[in-house]
């Protein structure tokens, strides 16, 4: 029980992922909480990454793990951006008011 | 070993506890605390893996940059609480059903596999003995030499992030008078020297 392996890691990796699909799922009022499941997410698979390559003992997944943290950055940076034009155009930030590109 | 469990145990349910507050949470504001605790967490528990400069850069990127970032915006963004849950209770089934069936289909995965007998030996970048090389080191090792350009090109993504969100929150705003040097020396002759008579005045 208190030995710790890849498995508990895995598991707490999974739980992370699907309370972020849960979260994207559930908000449909307000973009950032989607934006904040999306980094719970990515959050998951780094997790995910650094468990399989501190057991299989190859740095690789570390460096990957490292890559996915800039696009994880790169990625709240530009969605945020998006979202404060998006609320200066229409003063809304709900799921069911994006929808300006539908014929 | 047993301080390693407990530690992994106490990291990993703080984690999981602070990101279900994450997703119903009822003051964005409240979301974006719980998230900052669920990255610190995770940093722990990066740093229990052996993985120490990662969870580093985890607490300074996402909870010093990132979180700050969705902290600025939520607090920019005037948006009326009242009515965010609105829509929570209709969505609530589907979003758990689908998270059900994901953790059903992760954990048969999970509880399935078995690691190939020759991934030992296929190891790309073996991890040196802790003792001899720290992680930052062994880190800093392939980072600049195999991994380069997957470097510099991680480093192009956030100039490129950088500038198009200066781009897309940037705008001129109609009414502001601001100082334009050129144009205000360039006005041409809009005031004249006359020649006054004495006594007889203009």
């Amino acid at each position: 029980m208190l030995t710790i392996g890849l498995s508990h890691y895995l598991s707490v990796s999974a739980i992370l992922f699907v309370l972020g699909v849960i979260g994207i799922f559930m908000n449909r009022k307000n973009v950032v909480i989607i934006l904040m499941s999306i980094e719970l997410m990515l959050l998951s698979v780094n997790v995910n990454m650094v468990a399989f390559s501190t057991f299989l003992h190859d740095l690789v997944g570390q460096v990957f793990s490292l890559f996915i943290l800039t696009v994880a950055a790169a990625e709240a940076a530009i969605g945020l951006a998006i979202l404060v034009v998006f609320f200066r155009n229409r003063g809304s930030i709900a799921v069911e008011d994006i929808n300006q590109m539908k014929g | 070993m047993i301080i390693q469990g407990l530690a992994f145990y106490l990291f990993s349910i703080i984690a999981v506890f602070s990101a279900v507050m994450v997703i119903t949470a009822r003051n964005p504001v409240h979301s974006v605390l719980w998230l900052i605790l669920t990255f610190f967490n995770a940093a722990g528990l990066f740093v229990l893996m052996g993985a120490e400069f990662l969870g580093m850069l985890l607490v300074v990127v996402y909870v010093g940059a990132v979180a700050v970032l969705f902290l600025f915006v939520v607090m920019m963004l005037d948006i009326n609480t009242l009515n965010l849950r609105e829509g929570m209770a209709e969505y609530m089934p589907v979003g758990a059903a689908i998270g059900v069936v994901l953790f059903a289909e992760i954990a048969a995965i999970t509880g399935g596999w078995m690691l190939a007998p020759e991934v030992e030996a296929a190891r790309a970048q073996p991890l040196a003995d802790p003792g001899a090389v720290s992680n930052i080191q062994a880190l800093g090792n392939i980072i600049y030499t195999d991994y380069i350009y997957l470097f510099q090109a991680s480093g192009l993504v956030l100039l490129v992030a950088m500038i198009g969100s200066i781009m897309l929150t940037h705008r001129t705003r109609p009414g502001v008078h601001k100082q334009n040097i050129t144009a205000q020396l360039d006005r041409g002759r809009t005031v004249e020297l006359k020649k006054v008579s004495t006594r007889g005045g203009i």
